[in-house]
């Protein structure tokens, strides 16, 4: 059951329903009653992208076909184009990190139609002693349909980091599957969604440690408001013998309004003795004490609010070792809380 | 300047200011003293607009103008501070950042240009050098891990750079060793002039050693129940407050 066997075959019964226990919060089968035509080929100029100018090379997607590369380096720019209204697109593209090499992988969705779906299928492979960063970027269409999965595989010693920002759509979902093989390798998988409107978005990570002395650490924030809803699925597997795992993973979400929502379902399966595992989930609202004060020094509600909610998911931007993506990460937060400076 | 008739106010179902009839004129420093549960630290709710409280009967004013009706920013961009008695952490947004955002706030509420950053700074280089604030401290998220007197000191710091008209100090003196004492009350100090008000709030007599009110006030029951000059505050020390918690019951 996926969206892009849905869009392969134009059988909506293979979409991934409420019935599926991985993607009852996410029911793709209840919203789609018809798949639309796949998107034509795209002729017109594509705009630039989010991280034009911080990148050495780029790689195109436009209505799902690769129209382009240009460039080469260590900081990649990814960029999958959604140009057509109400078309269907499916792409895929696969990463190799040869061992001991290093990429910062600077990769953006990027709605530039209305009502569109998009499926987008990423093989990863960090070789041995190479480091990944991934900086994932998706601005969607409020009415578009956007699923995103990467599977990535890391070699011993590898690092692999991860920060997924998002906006949400009508339905969204970006889902990473690590295949971790412990041996001094790291992954680090954090995530921000800021949703308004009816937006929604889902993160879904599964990572699975199969062998001993692996890290993971995971850092989620989000802000629901509206009638929006953010969901958050974190799977962390110790498979029989990945002793000396160190895996923590955090969820903390603001809930802004009553009627939005938040889903969370964090979750260690371990089966392996001597471990170190954590996970923290909590939502919440703002702390009203917070914004008096800051009202009391004479921000307005709105301000300290938006403030207050920048300061709270600061805490995953300032994870983002590359200086050049964090500001960029700093720059999209600030302008989704209509903060921009 | 600051004027106060006849207020009335409660916290759900309960009455705490039951008819405060008050002028603090311009250039004058007024104690609120009381016992506890008298109702001090609710006028400096109500005054600064905290919700929770509902204002039943009277008004109050600052220069004519109406507070009660106005929004807590509002209140500030008109110049009333409130110094808290517990200042607030706020994680994530460094001090400087959020007094730069306040100031900018109350000067677009007037109507006046925003600050630009370089003065800004230097204001704050000077201001913080007067209080012996570590600038260094002010890059890092507000009051987060400063002890209770690094937190009144930058209370006093917002003060100077905010510079509003009226000033309400509530327990400012609570958690104060007697060095961070001086160094709060030399800020104050400093901030005393001929077109500024002030409303210290405090249960003891300590700190109006430091910072000396030309009126005080006694506060019983949520009523100002005697009035006079400094060596009110010496006799209150003295005797203690029984006999206006009887004379208010």
């Amino acid at each position: 059951m996926s969206l892009s066997t849905a869009l392969k075959t134009g059988d909506v019964t293979a979409l991934p329903s409420r019935r599926d226990e991985d993607w009852r919060w996410t029911d793709l089968r209840g919203l789609i009653r018809v798949l639309p035509e796949p998107a034509p080929k795209f002729d017109g100029e594509v705009a630039a992208g989010p991280f034009a100018g911080l990148a050495d090379g780029e790689i195109l997607f436009v209505n799902g076909r690769h129209v382009a590369t240009s460039g080469q380096g260590d900081v990649l720019a990814l960029r999958f184009v959604a140009a057509t209204d109400k078309a269907s697109q499916a792409a895929s593209y696969a990463v190799v990190v040869e061992p001991g090499a290093s990429l910062t992988l600077l990769e953006s969705h990027e709605g530039r139609a209305a009502g569109y779906i998009s499926d987008v299928s990423l093989d990863i492979a960090v070789g041995e002693g190479a480091s990944l960063t991934r900086i994932v970027l998706v601005e969607d269409d409020a009415e578009a349909v956007d699923v995103v999965t990467a599977r990535v595989e890391l070699g011993a010693g590898a690092s692999f980091a991860q920060t997924v920002l998002t906006s949400g759509a009508r339905r969204q979902r970006i889902e990473t599957h690590v295949a971790h093989p412990g041996a001094h390798a790291q992954a680090r998988l954090d995530g921000i969604y800021l949703l308004n409107g009816q937006r929604h978005a889902d993160q879904t990570t599964v990572v699975t440690h199969d062998g001993v002395d692996g890290v993971t650490s995971q850092l989620t924030k989000g802000m629901v408001a509206d009638q929006a809803r953010g969901v958050f699925q974190g799977r962390i597997i110790v498979q029989p013998g990945a002793d000396q795992t160190d895996a923590r993973m955090g969820h903390h979400a603001l809930i802004l309004s009553d009627k939005a929502e938040i889903d969370a379902k964090p979750e260690l399966l371990i089966f392996a003795d001597d471990v170190a595992c954590a996970h923290g989930n909590t939502i919440g609202a703002l702390d009203e004490e917070a914004v008096f004060y800051a009202r009391q020094r004479g921000i307005p509600e709105l301000e300290a609010r938006a403030m207050l909610t920048q300061a709270f998911v600061g805490e995953v931007v300032e994870r983002i070792e590359h200086a050049g993506a964090r500001e960029i990460a700093a720059a999209w937060v600030a302008k989704q809380l209509g903060r921009e400076e | 300047m600051l004027k106060i008739e006849n207020l009335h106010a409660r916290v759900e179902d309960k009455p705490i200011l039951k008819g405060v009839t008050l002028e603090v004129p311009a250039g004058e420093v007024h104690a609120i003293m009381g016992p506890n549960g008298a109702g001090k630290s609710t006028l400096s709710y109500v005054l600064s607009g905290r919700g929770g409280y509902e204002v039943t009967e009277g008004t109050a004013s600052l220069n004519g103008e109406d507070l009660l009706s106005l929004e807590p920013n509002e209140r500030a961009a008109k110049g009333v501070f409130l110094s808290f008695q517990y200042p607030l952490e706020i994680p994530g947004v460094p001090a400087l950042t959020f007094i730069r955002t306040a100031v900018n706030a109350q000067r677009r509420a007037r109507g006046e240009d925003e600050i630009a950053a370089p003065a800004f700074l230097k204001l704050a280089k000077e201001k913080a050098a007067s209080l012996k604030i570590d600038f260094e401290m002010l890059k890092r998220g507000l009051n987060v891990g400063f002890s209770g007197g690094e937190k009144k000191r930058m209370e006093i710091f917002q003060m100077a750079m905010l510079s509003p008209k009226f000033l309400i100090l509530d327990e400012t003196d609570s958690g104060l060793d007697i060095d961070a004492l001086k160094i709060v009350s030399e800020g104050v100090n400093a901030l005393r002039s001929p077109e500024r008000g002030m409303l210290v709030i405090t249960h003891y007599q300590r700190l109006l050693d430091y910072i000396k009110p030309d009126r005080v006030h006694v506060l019983a029951a949520g009523r100002i129940v005697a009035s006079g000059g400094p060596e009110l505050a010496l006799q209150l020390e003295a005797e203690g407050y029984d006999k206006y918690v009887g004379a208010a019951a």
